[in-house]
């Protein structure tokens, strides 16, 4: 006799521990292999994109800390670098260099996030989070400290940054920065040689190069695939010339290397604040703009390395004091789409880890 | 020797006619042990939060009573008065029916557990062989509620549970018949009696094996994969709220607490040391155990489901299988000679074993054409 089988379809999400927010994957499994990948989003779309263009430049930058909540400095950082792209305004040194900072503390933050859960969706229940969130703590208290906000910062503006930091903000930073290293090494010492978590990421979910190049991903999931690709090296903006650092890349582009290029660019972001810290000149931190502003019509593309990819804000401007048209590039829903070739093949456990390996933020997906 | 319960009894059927003392020491033997192991539940989920909590640098409940030490009561509390919540198209007779076959098993456990010398339910003569019948038991309830749900996670993890806890079962049964082969004997009290050397040190591979393959029996990490949280949700209790809910957990605690009390009397000496009282070194013993499954938890990823099936299959089983003939080996000629010549040997065996295995052995190969 022979059974009749057929595959099941289960709903993961959008409420489910793993997904990160609210997605929704339709598996069509095999017993536990997964099948088929079908991904659903849409579920936090706020229409970001269409409010900008009823607003003036400076009120979208409020907006755009609801893009990419856990790293809303980043993407502060990359619509005003659009701005002031397309209006030809020079930003105070001193700004540049509290703009770089707040980046890389930024990169710091979401990296301990999508490391920590990461761990998390391996099934080490939660203490690797809570180590990383001590940490990041601290950054949050710096950005307080900056900006008094702790998720969505509102902290740059056109021409410069909003609030020179505080007197007690550069011991902190400094003290933070020593401590810092010690701590990624005492995560690598949790878990980054265990056996279990190399039997579980190593060989798992590979993306392949040549994929990567072509589904356009960026960030650390194209850099763990062997592209040494980073717009701070590739297309320098702001300042990212005068630093002195490395790109870590990884080669064979499955979960371990994710990992693993995510816990190097933490080292490396501790070193490009260490230098920001040492040049911070004295000065203006802010260029007087006049407002509302209006941008000269035409239309511009500016990028930045945000810590999940490249950043994008396409920028379409009439002359008015509004965006005719304001798009953005969210690195996360490109690098999704390789999803469903990583996942296919491999069990359930692995799809929730090559998933979380690729660290999705739903608010910058959905928009 | 007689137990505590059969003086007891004699005690009682010195006034009363044997059917009645017989049945008034059965009940009051049985509410001792039920109120001894759900109290000591209790204690060890406040132990277990306070304890993670501090592996996770963060305090642990501590608001409720000192230390929070009523933190437990008052979960209970909560869980307790939750409303019942039944999937519409779930099996009711078995989606009711499956915490009762989930908990019990874990109770009945405790019958055979030697406190201290004589402090035991029933000194069956075949006690090892009722733990690993009554201990199995479980898994049937746990099938059922992974499939009296209706629910598509809790099917998963239904179906993980039969493959997980049957292919364990094996490595585990195997680990205790060294014991078994060292005691000449299945009951519990002989084994504590016969561990004038804690079988921990005369066999740690049966040890470690008895160990991992205890923690895939009773879903503790790095085994968890039936409640899984981060993949299939709760897993088989998914569906459960109110007291059905408060069965699982109850049950999964005593489970963690039942197989720290059955590892403490077969391999660390039961309620054998020096200095303070029997019962006291019995219950410092659990708790250490237990610490260290808290520990695990604490640290460990977890294991996918073709990889535990390797691990159980390609490196407990054989590894077992292994110690079970040295040990057999080594009761026909060398223990007469001298304890510590078999001591030594077991502990080389251990680290011979396990060096080869993790250097040959590869766990699972993970991607599957579709």
């Amino acid at each position: 006799m022979t059974l009749k089988t057929e595959p099941f379809i289960l709903n993961v999400g959008p409420q489910h521990p793993s997904t990160h927010g609210v997605f929704r994957m339709r598996v069509t499994l095999d017993g536990e292999v997964v099948v088929d990948l079908e991904p659903v989003i849409g579920y936090l779309h706020r229409g970001i994109e269409k409010l900008a263009e009823s607003r003036t430049y400076t009120q979208i930058i409020p907006l755009t800390d609801r893009l990419d909540y856990l790293a809303s400095m980043t993407n502060n950082f990359g619509y005003v670098l659009a701005v002031e792209k397309l209006g030809g305004i020079k930003v105070p040194e001193r700004a540049e260099y509290l703009r770089i900072i707040m980046a890389e503390l930024m990169r710091i933050s979401s990296h301990l996030m999508a490391v920590g859960f990461f761990l998390n969706d391996l099934g080490a229940m939660m203490t690797p989070v809570l180590y990383m969130w001590r940490e990041r703590e601290k950054i949050m208290d710096l950005f307080e400290m900056v900006c008094g906000q702790r998720l969505t910062y509102n902290y740059m503006r056109v021409g410069g940054v909003s609030q020179d930091i505080p007197d007690e903000f550069l011991p902190a930073l400094k003290r933070f920065i020593d401590e810092m290293p010690r701590f990624i090494d005492e995560y690598e010492q949790l878990l980054s040689q265990n056996e279990i978590l190399l039997v579980r990421t190593k060989g798992v979910g590979v993306l392949p190069r040549e994929t990567a190049i072509n589904i356009g991903a960026s960030g650390p999931v194209l850099r763990a695939s062997g592209v040494k690709w980073d717009i701070r090296k590739a297309d320098p903006y702001s300042i990212y010339d005068r630093f002195d650092f490395e790109v870590p890349v990884g080669s064979t582009g499955d979960c371990y290397d994710r990992y693993w290029v995510r816990i190097q660019e933490m080292r490396q972001s501790v070193r490009i604040v260490a230098q920001a810290v040492k040049q911070l000149p004295a000065g203006e931190i802010c260029v007087k703009v006049k407002q509302p502003l209006r941008l000269p019509a035409g239309e511009v593309y500016g990028h930045v390395e945000a810590p999940k990819g490249e950043l994008g804000f396409y920028l379409v401007s009439d002359g008015s004091i509004a965006p005719y048209r304001l798009h953005i590039r969210p690195p996360t829903l490109i690098n999704l789409t390789a999803l469903r070739d990583m996942v296919i093949g491999w069990k359930i456990a692995d799809l929730i880890v090559i998933f979380g390996s690729i660290d999705v933020c739903l608010g910058e997906i959905d928009r | 020797m007689m137990t505590l319960l059969e003086e007891f009894r004699a005690w009682l059927s010195a006034a009363l006619p044997e059917w009645a003392a017989y049945l008034i020491a059965g009940i009051v033997g049985i509410f001792v042990v039920l109120g001894f192991v759900l109290t000591l539940v209790i204690v060890f989920i406040w132990y277990e939060r306070r304890l993670l909590g501090r592996f996770q640098i963060r305090l642990g409940p501590n608001r409720l009573g000192p230390e929070g030490i009523f933190q437990p009561i008052a979960t209970a509390l909560k869980i307790l008065i939750k409303e019942d919540v039944v999937p519409e198209k779930a099996d009711r007779v078995v989606h009711w029916l499956a915490p009762i076959v989930v908990f019990v098993p874990v109770l009945m456990v405790f019958a055979v557990i030697p406190l201290s010398q004589g402090a035991i339910l029933a000194d069956l003569n075949v006690g090892v062989l009722y733990l690993v019948a009554v201990g199995s038991v479980s898994a049937v309830g746990i099938y059922m509620a992974g499939w009296g749900s209706n629910n598509k996670y809790a099917l998963i993890a239904a179906m993980r549970t039969v493959a997980q806890i049957v292919s364990y079962e094996l490595p585990v049964v195997l680990s205790l018949l060294g014991v078994v082969l060292m005691v000449g004997s299945l009951s519990m009290t002989k084994t504590v009696e016969a561990q004038v050397v804690p079988f921990i040190v005369m066999q740690p591979l049966g040890f470690l094996i008895f160990f991992l393959g205890a923690l895939a029996e009773m879903n503790r990490c790095p085994f968890d994969l039936l409640e899984a949280d981060s993949e299939i949700v709760a897993g088989y209790h998914t569906e459960y709220s109110g007291m059905k809910f408060a069965m699982f957990y109850l049950g999964e605690y005593g489970h963690a607490l039942a197989y720290a009390c059955i590892i403490t009397t077969l391999f660390l000496g039961g309620w054998r040391g020096p200095v303070l009282p029997p019962f006291l070194w019995f219950l410092i013993k659990v708790v250490a155990v237990f610490s260290l499954i808290v520990w695990l938890r604490a640290t460990l990823p977890r294991l996918r489901v073709d990889q535990l099936m390797a691990f159980a299959w390609k490196g407990l089983f054989p590894m077992a299988l292994i110690n079970i003939f040295v040990v057999a080996v080594e009761m026909l000629w060398l223990v007469d000679i001298s304890r510590w010549l078999v001591v030594a040997t077991n502990i080389v065996l251990a680290v011979v074993l396990i060096l080869a295995w993790s250097r040959l052995f590869v766990l699972g190969r993970g991607r599957v054409e579709v």
